[in-house]
């Protein structure tokens, strides 16, 4: 099960970049960001079957960094909503050169 | 190096490997976030449900506890806050035929589960013994996860927690606002 798990978690963290790169909507975008780091806990939990529970372990560190992330990157779309009204990325290009 | 697998095994692992893949492209082609917001929980549903039967039963614990709840609540709380969702764009399974469905799947899984747990499993069901059963015999569930955490990466467990800390300092700046920080 070592080589389907590892497919699907390729396929998993691919659907995950292209929905960053088609979508507009910064809270879907960190969806697809919590997807990604999803697909690649996948990627540990399979091979710490094989080699020893290490891997289960860098799931759970992955899973506290992500928690943070989504708190703090929550935290920031909450404060450009309230300056600009808007959540939309296309809008929000102040630091574009 | 694999063991091998009943059949048993292998249909549940690409079923639900199948859901994961069908619910995350599901998602990724939502606009409304909402709707991507409950398909993903249910790629993070079918990726626990892998994580158990790849002997990971805490770690799918974490997962259905983690992501599932408190990170997918958090971010539908923010899309409640910011007032960007509409009811019209949930109407993504209301047809009969969809309803039809997903009550068969769900009866379907739920009788499994009560076969598993009223019957004895005959021995060509069981999954050969590797590494993490023989820890999972030793120790249990938790315990296979917790002795490597309180002792090969005590200092990164603990790190975690400066890094929880700052994460919720931050979080409560950043979300303060503006009319609290000019007080």
């Amino acid at each position: 099960m070592l080589a389907e798990s590892l497919a699907l978690t390729a396929a998993l963290f691919i659907i995950g970049v292209i929905g960053v790169l088609i979508h507009r909507n910064a809270i879907i975008i960190f969806m697809c960001v919590e997807l990604m780091l999803t697909a690649v806990n996948l990627t540990f939990v399979a091979f710490s079957r094989f080699y020893g529970p290490a891997g289960q372990v860098f799931v759970v560190f992955v899973m506290t960094v992500s928690a943070a992330e989504a708190a703090v990157g929550l935290a920031i779309i909450i404060s450009i909503f309230r300056h600009r009204q808007t959540v939309d990325l296309k809008n929000i290009n102040l630091l574009k050169g | 190096m694999e063991p091998h697998y009943p059949l048993f095994y292998v249909f549940h692992f690409y079923l639900f490997g199948v859901i994961a893949l069908a619910s995350a492209i599901t998602f990724v082609t939502r606009k409304s976030p909402v709707a991507a917001a409950l398909w993903l929980v249910n790629t993070m549903f079918s990726l626990a449900a892998l994580f158990v039967m790849l002997d990971a039963q805490f770690v799918g614990v974490m997962q259905v506890l983690v992501y599932a709840g408190a990170i997918m609540v958090v971010f539908l709380f923010v899309v409640m806050l910011l007032n960007l969702g509409h009811p019209s764009e949930l109407a993504d399974a209301r047809g009969g035929g969809w309803k039809l469905a997903a009550t068969l799947i769900g009866f379907g899984l739920l009788s499994e589960i009560i076969v598993i747990t009223k019957t004895k499993l005959p021995s060509q069901l069981v999954v050969a013994r590797d590494f993490n059963e023989q820890q999972l015999q030793k120790l249990n569930a938790v315990g296979m996860i917790a002795e490597p955490l309180f002792r090969n990466y005590l200092l990164a467990f603990e790190l975690t927690s400066v890094l929880l800390l700052v994460a919720i300092t931050g979080a409560v700046v950043l979300g303060r606002g503006r009319a609290a920080g000019a007080r």
